[in-house]
């Protein structure tokens, strides 16, 4: 395969993590070496990478993590806005992931059982500072919120993947994880 | 003569009463299935083997082989039907594979990567369904639960102890425990059940083993289930 010809201009890229762990931005990291040739073809927007706090136009928008609160789903829609493509990263953004293993549970009593009920807690209280985004009944994947363009699953999805992706988005072509490289655990 | 019907336009021999599936496998094409096992007849749930006869959606393994037939299965329309089909099993349950024990040796699981389904896409149910760790030797998650009776008719035709049903109608349908408390420790079940063995996702598992086989290791981690599945009818 010839490489791709280099683009006119560098895609502005934009990454985040809602609930998630940052798993899948450390594997991100892991493309090791790649990442050399990566700022060559993009710059980054708002991410940890960069601590830019808001994001602006930009042509690729990672978002690692399902959707737990209303701060989750402020930030996916202002990334929706602002990137031309959208790509849930990891097992969370995709199907809710860990965090929506409490689906099935009230969130009153997991808030009580963490912050009231659990052993060695003394004076436990539900925190309810305005400041602190309120949790929402369910853990939801991030297509149930927002319109995603392309899923790359995985808990993390390997550097491999995540440069196989990136390469076939760059270059115009549709992202395909074939064979080893699609998993989703 | 042997009769032959004409498989993604390859010719596929068969005898009387066998169905699609079989003939298609013995002949070394691969159809693929969730509820179908060899030993049991048809239960046609999974809806996976969906192949076009003579221009109808049946399903393979319930739908014996016509003479004449044209039979398409590894096209694009139809593996698209399978990932939607796949698709909605996944949303149905509460399948979150990063933290399954049966993760890399899931047929499901490996189902999806050889259709490529990327996401659930569908809203997803988040259904209630307690676990059962009641049993010395077994643990039962009906989260994974989809359906195929596998257990059911293992436990019922070959173990001869009925320890399992499924129950409930529609979107209410799910697998209980033959016992009065509904839980496995008050049924004679035992880890040497055939029904022990048999369950394609992650629901019927031994305790005790866990992840001693790590991630990445595992069947599915190394063989595609379409080689696998093959590989199993020539032996």
């Amino acid at each position: 395969m010839s490489p791709a010809p280099a683009p006119a201009r560098k895609l502005r890229v934009a990454t985040t993590s809602l609930a998630g762990c940052f798993g899948c931005h450390m594997s991100f990291l892991d493309i090791d070496e790649h990442l050399f040739e990566l700022v060559e073809l993009v710059e980054f927007d708002r991410s940890p990478l960069t601590d830019i706090k808001d994001v602006g136009p930009c042509d690729i928008g990672l978002i690692e993590g399902g959707v737990c609160n209303a701060e989750n789903v402020h930030v996916l829609r202002e990334f929706r806005r602002h990137c031309k493509t959208l790509i849930a990263l990891g097992a969370c953004a995709v199907n809710g992931g860990l965090p929506a293993q409490r689906n099935h549970l009230p969130l009153s009593e997991c808030l009580r059982e963490v912050y009231q009920f659990r052993p060695g807690l003394e004076n436990g209280q539900i925190p309810n500072d305005p400041e602190l985004p309120l949790p929402l009944d369910r853990v939801r994947p991030i297509h149930e919120v927002v319109r995603v363009d392309y899923f790359l699953p995985g808990c993390p999805p390997s550097g491999p993947a995540i440069w196989k992706f990136l390469t076939d988005l760059i270059a115009g072509r549709t992202p395909r994880l074939a064979g080893g490289l699609l998993h989703y655990d | 003569m042997t009769k032959q019907f004409l498989l993604d336009g390859q010719p596929v021999p068969f005898e009387d009463g066998q169905t699609i599936l079989e003939a298609a496998r013995k002949a070394g094409h691969y159809i693929p299935s969730l509820c179908w096992h060899q030993d049991f007849p048809p239960h046609g749930s999974c809806k996976l083997c969906i192949v076009k006869a003579a221009g109808r959606h049946v399903s393979a393994c319930a739908t014996p082989a016509k003479e004449g037939w044209e039979v398409e299965s590894n096209t694009p329309e139809m593996n698209g039907e399978r990932r939607g089909l796949l698709q909605m099993l996944f949303v149905e349950g509460n399948h979150f594979c990063p933290s399954c024990e049966k993760s890399g040796n899931c047929e499901l699981q490996a189902l999806g990567y050889e259709y490529e389904m990327l996401t659930p896409r569908f809203r997803h149910f988040f259904p209630e369904r307690p676990v059962d760790a009641s049993h010395p030797d077994m643990l039962l998650d009906f989260n994974r639960c989809i359906f195929c009776e596998l257990c059911v008719r293992a436990s019922r035709d070959v173990d001869g102890k009925s320890v399992f049903a499924l129950t409930g109608r529609g979107i209410h349908k799910h697998l209980t425990v033959n016992a009065e408390s509904g839980r496995l420790a008050d049924t004679n079940f035992s880890k040497d059940d055939l029904a022990a063995r048999i369950c394609p996702v992650g629901v019927i598992l031994p305790k005790g083993r866990g992840f001693a086989v790590p991630i990445g290791e595992r069947t599915f981690d190394t063989e595609t289930i379409r080689s696998k599945t093959l590989k199993e009818e020539e032996s």
